[in-house]
């Protein structure tokens, strides 16, 4: 195995297009490094993008917030500002694992591990996240929710990898939340996750929507159907119940330890039916 | 296999070795370093036995590879004691009987001196989700969290 260090894009794209063998980029290695302890991938090349200067910052600008695809959970908490904008995504970011796991594992390797069940994922989509991925043919945009395709699989080519993630500015009216359910408090993967980000008008009534699932399908899920169902509404019962109705019917899980088909497919509505409760709370404060 | 040149300072002190790409971090200080108070557990990032600080950050040597650590400044449990003075929370974990084994113990010195270093007065709900990364069989952790919270407060000169 190859280790590389490279401190531009350029490099990055150039080393990843070149292997012939198997490469994988190296983030926070929360996921890697077990993946190669477990023999489930034995790379020819590892690429640590962590000295890439662009991967390493959060940027807020007019059009929004840009935080790199390599910046740790830990770091992305002690974004104030951040958090104030989206509370839920940081919540979302910071339920990763331990104190420890916090200390390394970073937004694009939660995305990029391609986990049904990454809790980033939800959040992200709600927020309305796109990412900046870079190649050996330059930069292109994708919506986060298109990035997955299957468990392990995502829409990367050859040679590329995700440089940051962009959500836009908060502005008023605009409230996010993530919640997820697992059997306790800490450390433990999401049998379900709900990811709802909203906007309402100064009366109260919600203008637009979007409802990010996780754990219940092959790949993370944006559900527009879900999310339309609360515009109009000032979150009454029954747009709830309309909402509820649309999460479920999209969901498609598994059934495993963890739990059931049917199990997974009622707490996902109840799930996010306390998302949106929250969602909605604090885009009224 | 390749070797790596690798210069990083643990404990304050400069310290150069040559490492095999696939080494963890774990695997240089313990038979590298035969820095042996850092202990492997799971080695998969559950139990955080193997816990030290990256430039001040709390993570699992298991999941980090020894290359990685070119330039920066790591913290052991070695690095807890001044020569025969103990470290408030190591005199603090025998008072409460915080260890029976051990083999949990230096991890959770390493990530409890990591947050009162962030925050000196934690609260007991804080100390235990700040605390849920290391797994001990042995004592229950009840009293694990009262040696913190009363490091804590000798810490905060209280
Ligand atoms: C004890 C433990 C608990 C965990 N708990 C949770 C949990 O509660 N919820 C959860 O969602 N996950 C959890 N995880 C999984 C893991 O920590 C997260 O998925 C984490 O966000 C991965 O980020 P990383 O930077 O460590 O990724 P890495 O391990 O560095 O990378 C993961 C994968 O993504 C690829 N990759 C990384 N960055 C990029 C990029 N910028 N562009 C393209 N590809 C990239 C890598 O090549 C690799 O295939 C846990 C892991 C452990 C060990
Ligand atoms: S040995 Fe590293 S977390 Fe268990
Ligand atoms: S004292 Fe034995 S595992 Fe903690």
């Amino acid at each position: 195995m190859r280790y590389e260090a490279p401190e531009t894009l350029e490099a990055a794209t150039a080393l990843l297009a070149a292997e012939m063998g198997i490469a994988r980029v190296l983030a926070g290695g929360t996921d890697l490094l077990v993946q190669m302890k477990t023999d489930m991938v034995d790379p020819a090349l590892v690429v640590d993008l962590k000295r890439i200067g662009e991967m390493r910052t959060i940027t807020k600008a007019v059009d929004g917030f840009h935080i790199g695809a390599a910046v740790s959970g830990a770091e992305l908490k002690e974004q104030v500002e951040l958090k104030q904008h989206w509370p839920g995504l940081v919540e979302a970011a910071n339920l990763i694992g331990s104190t420890q796991i916090q200390g390394r594992a970073t937004l694009g390797g939660n995305l990029c591990n391609a986990s049904p069940a990454a809790d980033s994922i939800p959040a992200l989509i709600a927020a309305n996240a796109t990412v900046s991925i870079f190649g050996p043919k330059g930069r292109r945009q994708l919506a986060v929710e298109d990035v997955v395709l299957a468990p392990r699989k995502t829409a990367l080519d050859k040679g590329e990898f995700v440089v940051s993630f962009h959500i836009p500015l908060r502005a008023k009216g605009m409230g996010d939340a993530y919640l997820r359910f697992i059997p306790r408090t800490e450390m433990d993967i999401a049998v379900v996750g709900a990811g709802i980000g909203l906007k309402t008008d100064p009366s109260g009534v919600i203008t637009a929507a979007r409802i990010g699932l996780g754990a219940v399908a092959s790949r993370p899920l944006h559900v527009k159907a879900a999310g339309d169902a609360l515009v109009g509404s000032k979150l009454d019962k029954a747009a709830v119940d309309k909402m509820v109705d649309a999460v479920r019917a999209a969901c498609k899980p598994i059934d495993d330890k963890r739990g059931t088909i049917e199990f997974r497919i009622k707490v996902a509505g109840v799930i996010a039916a306390r998302a949106a409760a929250i969602a909605y709370d604090r885009a009224r404060t | 296999m390749a070797k790596h040149h690798v210069s990083f300072t643990i404990n304050g002190d400069p310290t150069e070795i040559l490492c095999e790409t696939h080494a963890t971090l774990l695997d240089v200080l313990r038979d590298e370093l035969e820095l042996t108070g850092t202990k492997e557990g799971c080695s998969t990032g559950d139990c955080g036995a193997c816990s030290v600080t990256v430039d001040g950050r709390l993570v699992c040597s298991c999941l980090m590879l020894g290359v990685e650590a070119n330039g920066k400044a790591i913290g052991t449990v070695e690095g807890l004691a001044k020569g025969d003075k103990l470290h408030v929370l190591q005199e603090k974990f025998l008072e409460h009987h915080a260890l029976q084994c051990g083999i949990c113990t230096p991890g959770f010195l390493v990530a409890s001196k990591a947050l009162l270093e962030k925050n000196p007065d934690p609260t007991e709900t804080e100390v235990r989700y700040w605390l849920a990364g290391n797994l001990c069989r042995c004592t229950g952790y009840d009293k694990i969290v009262r040696a913190v919270m009363d490091a804590a407060t000798v810490m905060r000169g209280a």
